[in-house]
């Protein structure tokens, strides 16, 4: 099943090339891919929750450091929101690629179908190489797409990205990663850490900081500068990839390493990680506040994204059982949360033109149901009932509490309250604000857009249907969240129960 | 026949050279070439295998015993340097065939081939023998086709490359023979085996130090390790293509072994890294050899001239792994010496094919290749990752025992600068990469286009094997690890 779940994307890829000529067949095999890999994420997940641990030895590069996959509570729950958004994804570009007119579709799909399998592999590895491989494979498989306009602009973002996402795994990451070979002899993940005993003193805040700062794709402050710049992606690429795939991947393996590499009791005994619980809380308070001066939607939405993906770092650096549930049930949350708001903006986009959130005024009565779908998002990030988000505020301010950290409850309650007014401004200026005039966008696709602003949804192309239908799909899932969180909490009760 | 394999490793292209320069016709001159190459690959492995299963292979030539007469003495280290370079033989030999038709003039091309074995049989005898003045006889051989295959290269300036190589190199051969000399004087032996147990009674003598010291300079200035290097850059950028791919992964990983037999072997351990501080001294020059010489990469216009700064760089880490005085750190120097054969290797023979369709290989002419010549690219970008270290190559597993050997010394800062070097690494290889994936193609419509399969095949055996080696590297880690500790342990029984 393990071995499945990352040949079926790379067979999906190569269906995808094969019926390149034929748009609609080839968007059909990706659909049906994306289908495929979720049942068989789902078969892990019932052969995980009933206690075993399917795993696969891939090959042997190095002896004693073999490529293998075992699949954990964990790393089920990241498979299982990445396939499933996938397939939620694939629905989404197809109509937004066709609306917007991108060139290169089938390269995009490939691509995107390659960077599924990395973070297959990413979410199953068995040991810290074989993360660290599917982690640099993700860091080129993507690349492609966020260069995908091929414009200066985004071949400058495209350095940025791969510069800092190389930079900081190869000069700390790996460097934390053989450090911590030649202290234990062995990569392997294992309950309660494989460094628990072997290691004390200074080493254990600095090479926990090499891992936190060394997986850049969890965007700490002040290697974040990359997620910014990947915005100059598709809009797919940013929601799936970016608020979801990679950077999950990121805060995925800092988790990761913080339960299995390090374990909780013991950093919790060395007090190893309280320094780098600030600097996670001064992610989340700088992110939020930069948020707030940006005026392109995306570029806010993809600050909003640092600041919460540290939530997710906080909870591991709290190393409790509470701080790890929360953490992990906050890449789940956020993860429905912020690609819903992603898919809301690249709709604004395809439909009306605009990319800025002062030029929002009033769209919200001509589409209403994105901009009630964005509401819902936002409720979600923020952390209010009745949404999804709502519980892994919770179980982060349970654990703050339980670490004796009352600044950082502090902390989380002045940065929801930030995200509250940062992103609410954008329905509510939808709804109640004052139209700027010139309805339907400008430009050469003025009229285009115009005139199929019109149609059956009131607001949208007919080919947004299929964006649409993804749009509610996952702002529903936030509030289904918010009643049915069990699958989440118990795999995560499975990794660190209270 | 199988007892004579030591001396056939020798005699095979001994005598291949002067049939090629008799034989006056290109392609008869080419087909024997490929095959004495393909035969010492041969000899090699099957020296390996005879040498893993069955220990050290003692031949005294010509039956005269040995400290007497010579002695070819084949154990696991050198077994693996004769398979890692007769394996490059084997792999340039065929793309030979037709990047020198098109680089060097058609009547001296039998003269080329029989160069070309003369200095593969110089490389092959300095590894094989184990007498001391043998190895300074080869490394003359191996030296003097060496600049004739530089001064053929197509440019004018591969003349003033050579001539600096020559100089250079000279300078380095004397002061080689004149520490043999000082040796012998010592001991009077020339055997190997001899003046290792020998030695050791005369170990405080100023002559054996200074002996050890005009060795290092000259070992030094053949494997190009900074400051000494200035001979390499030119010559490696001017040489015909296929020279500087067999060049690059081969003379340099035969000097670096000389170094370590004499220094290990020869003196042993305690006295090189216990009485003359050996990994001192060659610590800081490993990482300035690293850090500056990437940099200096990062701003050449000729890749050719930026993959010969990256293999001063590169040497830098052979010569780091034995600084370490491990047995990881050995064994890193050891695997990098194979891996980074077959990284360079693939990277010089993608700018053949290069050379072969545009001409040049300024980074300006390479913009738009990507789409023009995707498979000599692609070729270039996978060489490129393994330069880099990426997992799942080559260049990963050597970078990873020398970071572990780091850390076991716990010389983290070393480990640190390694790591950046390889960022370093990635900017370089990332300037070519864009050139030719995100600029236009500029040249003429019909020049641009992919090379011969004759040129890509081979280049692609060594990528396949950049990739095999970096997926499945037990058998070569295997090997690496044994010879290191037989480097450390001195000479067996």
């Amino acid at each position: 099943m393990l071995g499945l779940s990352l040949a079926v994307p790379v067979v999906g890829a190569g269906l995808i090339l094969l019926l390149r000529r034929n748009p609609n067949a080839r968007e059909a095999a990706s659909l049906v891919t994306a289908g495929a890999l979720f049942a068989i994420v789902l078969r892990v997940y019932a052969a995980v929750s009933e206690g075993g641990r399917p795993s696969l030895v891939l090959a042997e590069p190095i002896p004693g450091l073999p490529l293998a996959l075992e699949a954990e509570p964990l790393g089920v729950l990241f498979a299982l929101i990445a396939s499933f958004l996938w397939i939620v994804t694939t629905m989404y570009s197809i109509g937004y690629m066709r609306g917007h007119h991108e060139k290169n579709q089938t390269r995009f799909y490939l691509f995107f179908a390659f960077a599924i399998a990395s973070v297959m592999g990413v979410a199953f590895a068995g040991n810290l190489f074989t993360l660290f491989v599917f982690y640099e494979v993700l860091s080129l498989t993507t690349f492609p797409l966020v260069t995908h306009a091929g414009t200066e602009k985004a071949k400058r973002a495209g350095r940025v990205y791969l510069g800092i996402l190389f930079t900081t795994s190869i000069a700390l990451q790996l460097l934390a990663i053989v450090w911590t070979y030649a202290i234990t002899g062995t990569l392997d993940f294992q309950d309660g850490g494989i460094l628990n005993g072997e290691a004390a003193g200074a080493v254990v805040p600095i090479l926990l900081g090499l891992y936190v700062f060394g997986i850049g794709k969890a965007a700490v402050m002040p290697f974040h500068r990359w997620l910014p710049a990947a915005m100059v992606a598709p809009t797919p690429v940013s929601a799936l990839l970016h608020a979801v795939a990679v950077v999950k991947a990121g805060v995925f393996a800092v988790l990761k390493v913080t339960v299995y590499v390090f374990g909780i009791d013991f950093l919790g005994a060395e007090g190893a990680s309280v320094w780098l619980m600030w600097v996670a809380a001064a992610t989340i308070i700088l992110g939020s506040l930069v948020a707030f001066t940006k005026d392109n939607l995306k570029a806010r939405l993809a600050y909003s994204t640092v600041s919460q993906l540290s939530y997710v770092v906080l909870g591991a650096m709290l190393a409790n059982s509470w701080g790890v549930i929360g953490s992990g049930m906050h890449i789940a949350m956020h993860a429905f949360g912020k690609i819903t708001l992603f898919f809301c903006a690249g709709a604004i986009m395809v439909a009306a033109h605009k990319s800025e959130v002062s030029q929002l005024g009033g769209l919200g009565r001509r589409m209403p149901v994105t901009f009630a779908a964005f509401f819902i998002g936002t409720l979600s990030i923020v952390g209010l009932p009745p949404t999804g988000g709502s519980w892994s505020k919770w179980f982060l301010g349970v654990g703050s509490l339980e670490a004796g950290q009352v600044g950082l409850v502090a902390v989380l309650m002045v940065s929801s309250l930030l995200s509250l007014a940062y992103l609410m401004e954008i329905p509510l200026k939808g709804f109640f604000g004052k139209a700027d005039g010139q309805a339907g966008g400008h430009g050469g696709h003025a009229d285009h857009g115009s005139a199929d602003a019109h149609d059956d949804h009131g607001h949208a192309p007919a080919i947004l249907r299929w964006s649409m239908a993804a749009i509610v799909t996952t702002s529903v899932a936030c509030v289904i969240l918010f009643v049915y969180p069990e699958p989440f909490y118990r795999l995560m009760s499975m990794v660190a129960g209270p | 026949m199988s007892t004579h394999l030591p001396v056939l490793q020798v005699v095979v292209p001994l005598l291949a050279a002067p049939v090629c320069a008799l034989i006056r016709n290109a392609r008869a001159a080419a087909v024997i070439a490929v095959l004495a190459s393909w035969a010492t690959l041969a000899i090699a492995l099957s020296l390996l295998g005879d040498v893993m299963s069955a220990g050290v292979i003692s031949y005294a030539l010509g039956d005269w015993v040995p400290p007497i007469g010579i002695e070819y003495r084949v154990d696991i280290v050198n077994a693996w340097v004769l398979v890692i370079v007769s394996t490059i033989a084997s792999a340039v030999a065929p793309y030979m065939i037709t990047s020198v038709e098109d680089e060097v003039e058609r009547r001296r091309i039998p003269l080329f081939y029989a160069a070309y074995l003369l200095c593969l049989c110089g490389l092959l005898g300095i590894t094989v023998t184990g007498d001391v003045f043998n190895v300074f006889v080869f490394l003359e051989i191996s030296s003097l086709s060496a600049y004739a295959l530089i001064a053929m290269g197509t440019r004018r300036r591969a003349l003033t490359a050579a001539f600096r190589y020559l100089v250079m190199g000279s300078v380095g051969a004397t002061f080689i023979v004149i520490g043999i000399g000082l040796l012998y004087v010592m001991t009077g032996s020339l055997n190997m085996a001899d003046l290792a147990v020998l030695l050791p009674e005369v170990w405080d003598s100023r002559t054996v130090k200074v002996a050890y010291g005009f060795l290092g300079v000259g070992f030094c200035l053949k494997l190009a390790l900074f400051p000494l290097h200035l001979w390499l850059p030119n010559a490696y950028a001017f040489a015909p293509s296929a020279v500087t791919a067999f060049m690059a992964s081969t003379a340099t990983k035969v000097a670096v072994y000389m170094l370590l037999r004499f220094f290990l072997t020869i003196f042993g351990a305690p006295f090189s890294f216990g009485v003359m501080a050996l990994d001192r001294v060659l610590l800081p020059l490993a990482l300035v050899a690293i850090v500056s010489m990437s940099l200096v990469a990062i701003f050449q216009v000729d890749v050719k001239r930026l993959l010969a700064y990256s293999s001063v760089a590169q040497i830098g880490y052979m010569v780091l792994g034995l600084s370490f005085a491990s047995v990881t750190g050995l064994t890193a120097t050891l695997l990098h010496l194979f891996n980074h054969a077959l990284m360079k290797g693939a990277l010089f023979m993608a700018m053949g094919c290069v050379v072969y369709r545009i001409g040049s290989v300024h980074i300006d002419a390479m913009a738009g290749l990507g789409k023009r010549m995707p498979w000599t690219m692609a070729a270039f970008v996978l060489g490129g990752l393994s330069l880099v270290g990426v997992p799942l190559t080559v260049g990963f597993v050597s970078k990873w025992f020398l970071i572990l050997g780091a850390l076991e010394r716990g010389w983290w800062p070393v480990a640190v600068i390694v790591l950046l070097a390889s960022v370093l690494a990635l900017v370089y290889v990332w300037r070519v990469v864009e050139a030719a994936y995100f600029r236009p193609y500029e040249g003429d419509e019909g020049v641009g286009v992919e090379a011969p399969w004759r040129l890509l095949v081979p280049t692609w055996a060594l990528v396949g094997a950049n990739l095999y080696f970096g997926i499945n590297a037990v058998r070569t880690a295997q090997v690496a690890e044994r010879a290191a500790e037989v480097l450390m342990t001195g000479v067996g029984p």
